[in-house]
């Protein structure tokens, strides 16, 4: 199968910290893959450079055969879908208008967004059910309200392959299983997704395929199946690791 | 407030703030006199006043007016801070440098129009040059850059306010504080109101885009670095004009931007229209409040600017939840 996202050989390093090293990597439609590590090992900075938005020392990435920097923006935003993490922005304007700025590298017209562009903002909305508060003003929004709003935004881009920086954070239970269920219907229908998680019962439920990142550069890829070990999650979290089977699942807890 | 309401009303304000302005003055004319004058081939007094004098004052407060707060919106958009106005970047203490050096060395309105221009050139290249190094856009680096080197033209400034003597203190303070008297290249100042202003609006969506966070933009498909360049040089470019027609005049460039934000409009479809409009009455309002009060003697229009905005804009915002 034709590959979506490809790294090769690609190095990434800030200042003296090596983020990966020749990293050799293709995802492919329909995949859905965890990248999991600790706290300021690069998993953002890896997943910003996946979409363009950070430049590599050196290998490259390309999306569908082609170099990113090779394309243009506005291109590869029709194709690739980033959620980035705070982003800091400030934003004015409510809700759906937030939203429909997911809209912005598929219009057609200077002047402002298609009937066909505030339906697919609505649908967003609805998907993360954000109906209710469209047309509030988006820095009223608590933290997680904001983050519902910044998926929202993403799913209206209507992109092949969405690249998710903690796509979970802020959310309470209710809102994690359903925004998970969302993304497992984007991979159903052909989407590839890469998302930095922290629960690895989502990494079990939801990713066929692990990117492991260690503090000293080091990458592990694989299936989800062979990755999501607890020798692997142990070594990866550097901490003893209790592995509970519930109802089939397996839940790795830190021991205190 | 619908932003289309907002439009119809502030486009009934123009109308009616230009007719204050070519009423009022050291010779008050009924609205009659003025009508007649318009039309009219008369050689009377009220004709060669109205156009000689007034239809000129007034055009060049509308439209520096409009340059001004169209220049504060696309520096907001551009900083991503709520605090930036036409000055923040340097552009009008190189400009302020150069026209006072220019009248302390006794020179006259051509070469002092020459040496702003050229101050204010100098610090626009200079600050992007420094700002925007090695390709890298970082905002805070520009934005400091510009605060840095005002602080440096405010220091000459002043050295050049103490060497200065008697009457040419008072011009440099009519430059400093904002003097629409001497306006001059108006067909130019519109044209590049006109100009740029219908390119912001054809490009407010990716304006949008910005505001909300670079990498977020990038995200989106905005080619960010070539988009801050041409916000940066197309908010000089308004400055430097408005600058050119009457000095550093305060207060519109920062607050018009707000006052439409505050009433409820974000869009930069409308906030740029908007605010160009309500930009340009104001200081037409305000230009003639200056001729008026103290008639037959002007005082500087930056009085006015702030004497009627800071109370409205006070109200806006306690309004506010």
């Amino acid at each position: 199968m034709q590959a979506f996202l490809e790294a090769r050989k690609l190095t990434v390093a800030i200042g003296a910290k090596m983020i990966c090293h020749e990293l050799d990597l293709v995802v492919r439609p329909g995949e859905c893959w965890g990248v999991l590590g600790q706290n300021g090992v690069g998993k953002t900075t890896l997943l910003r450079t996946l979409a363009g938005l950070h430049m590599p020392q050196s290998g490259m990435v390309s999306w569908n055969g082609v170099v990113l920097t090779a394309q243009t923006r506005r291109n590869l935003a029709r194709h690739l879908g980033v959620l980035l993490q705070n982003e800091g922005g400030e934003f004015w304007g409510s809700v759906q208008e937030y939203v429909l700025l997911g809209r912005f590298p598929h219009r057609a017209s200077l002047f402002g967004y298609s009937v066909q562009d505030e339906a697919l903002a609505q649908q967003a909305l609805a998907q993360m059910e954000l109906e209710g508060l469209a047309q509030q003003p988006y820095n009223t929004l608590s933290g997680g309200e904001q983050q519902r709003a910044a998926i929202a935004q993403t799913l209206a881009q209507q992109v092949q392959c969405y690249l998710l920086d903690e796509p979970l954070q802020h959310l309470d239970l209710r809102h994690q299983a359903q925004t998970m269920q969302v993304f497992s219907r984007l991979k159903e229908q052909g989407c590839a997704l890469m998302m930095v998680l922290h629960d690895t019962l989502w990494a079990q439920r939801c990713c066929d395929h692990v990117l492991m990142q260690f503090a000293d550069g080091h990458v592990l890829h694989g299936t989800a199946q062979e990755l999501l070990t607890r020798t692997h999650l142990e070594a990866l979290y550097q901490c003893s690791l209790r592995e509970l089977s519930v109802e089939g699942e397996r839940w790795f807890v830190a021991g205190v | 407030m619908s932003p289309r309401v907002l439009f119809l009303l502030l486009l009934c304000a123009v109308p009616l703030s230009l007719s204050f302005g070519l009423m009022n003055g050291s010779l008050p004319l009924a609205p009659i006199e003025v009508w007649y004058a318009l039309l009219g081939n008369n050689e009377d007094t009220a004709t060669e006043v109205l156009w000689q004098l007034r239809l000129p004052r007034v055009l060049a407060a509308f439209v520096c007016g409009g340059l001004l707060a169209l220049s504060g919106v696309l520096l907001q958009a551009l900083l991503r801070n709520p605090l930036a106005d036409p000055y923040i970047l340097g552009i009008s203490g190189g400009a302020a440098v150069g026209a006072l050096a220019a009248m302390l060395l006794g020179a006259g309105l051509a070469t002092t129009q020459l040496s702003s221009f050229t101050g204010a050139l100098l610090a626009t290249v200079a600050v992007f040059g420094l700002g925007f190094q090695h390709g890298e856009r970082n905002i805070y680096r520009l934005l400091l850059t510009g605060v840095v080197l005002s602080a440096g033209c405010g220091a000459l400034v002043s050295l050049l306010l103490t060497l200065a003597q008697g009457e040419q203190v008072k011009g440099m303070l009519f430059w400093l504080m904002g003097d629409l008297s001497h306006a001059q290249g108006l067909p130019f100042a519109w044209f590049m109101l006109l100009a740029v202003g219908s390119c912001a609006i054809v490009w407010s969506g990716g304006l949008d885009v910005l505001a909300g966070g670079l990498d977020k933009a990038a995200a989106l498909g905005v080619a960010v670095g070539r988009w801050q360049a041409g916000l940066y040089f197309a908010a000089a470019v308004l400055t430097v004009t408005a600058l050119q027609l009457g000095g550093s005049i305060g207060f519109v460039g920062l607050m018009i931007p707000h006052a439409i934000r505050l009433l409820g409009v974000n869009a930069h479809r409308w906030l740029i229209p908007l605010s160009t409009l309500l930009g340009g009455s104001f200081l037409v309002l305000a230009d003639t409040l200056a001729r008026m009060v103290w008639s037959p003697l002007q005082l500087p229009v930056g009085i006015f600017t702030a004497l009627l905005g800071v109370p409205v804009l006070l109200w806006l915002l306690s309004r506010r939840r």
